[in-house]
């Protein structure tokens, strides 16, 4: 089946980035497709790639990375939640004129439509958050 | 219909919604700090056996374990599931409702 996630609430907040993740591991690795997660609001701080969590626990941003590049996931951040957050890829650091991007691996930067697209395309959307 | 709710009723009003909304034969998944919800003893209590089970309650294992929940202190009636059994659960209903 084919799965959306919406995931609303910043890491190490509540659970919400968690309980996404876990989902969709396990939806994963029971053979569904995950065909993308959103990151909405708060949400879009699990794209930064320069957190820096004591080795002793779990880093979630690069949870959410490593199991994109093994899945080949759509992490998408909202762009207007993102900027108002200071999560930024190349482009967007260049054109706002900062010094450097911090957007995570696997994580790419686009707008509210893509969000709207899961509802069109998914057989189920799930959504997470505070 | 498959509902979540993941906060506690002791402290948000969304587990009273759920119920308030929630029609006869639909699922409600307890997750987080939602699943105080499921426990014995609470005011909740009464109020989830008024229910006379025209929903089914499930309860996330893990979450349970986080908090150090044992499944004994559980209302009876209340399923602990996974979370491939949240993906099922997710799966069997058409729409997933979720709480926030």
């Amino acid at each position: 089946m084919k799965f959306g996630i919406l995931v609303n609430e910043g890491p190490y907040t509540h659970q919400a980035s968690d309980s996404a993740y876990q989902f969709t591991k396990v939806a994963l690795e029971k053979g569904h497709e995950i065909y993308r997660v959103f990151f909405y609001n708060d949400g879009v701080n699990n794209g930064t790639r320069l957190t820096v969590p004591p080795q002793d626990e779990r880093n979630i941003q690069n949870n959410w990375s490593e199991l994109a590049k093994e899945h080949d996931l759509d992490l998408v951040v909202c762009v207007a939640a993102a900027q108002r957050r200071g999560i930024l890829d190349e482009s967007e650091a260049k054109r706002h004129s900062k010094d450097v991007d911090n957007i995570a691996p696997g994580f790419r930067i686009s707008g509210l439509g893509q969000l709207i697209e899961i509802g069109i395309e998914c057989d189920r959307l799930v959504a997470f958050g505070d | 219909m498959l509902h979540t709710v993941n906060k506690s009723p002791f402290e948000k009003t969304t587990f009273e919604s759920c119920l308030n909304h929630a029609r006869p034969g639909d699922a409600v998944l307890l997750i987080e700090d939602g699943i105080y919800a499921a426990m014995k003893g609470t005011a909740m209590a009464d109020r989830i056996a008024g229910m006379n089970g025209e929903l089914s309650l499930y309860a996330l294992g893990p979450d349970l374990a986080a908090r150090g929940v044992d499944e004994g202190a559980l209302l009876e009636g209340i399923s602990v599931v996974d979370y491939g059994g949240f993906v099922d659960l997710v799966a069997e209903h058409d729409v997933t409702q979720t709480w926030l």
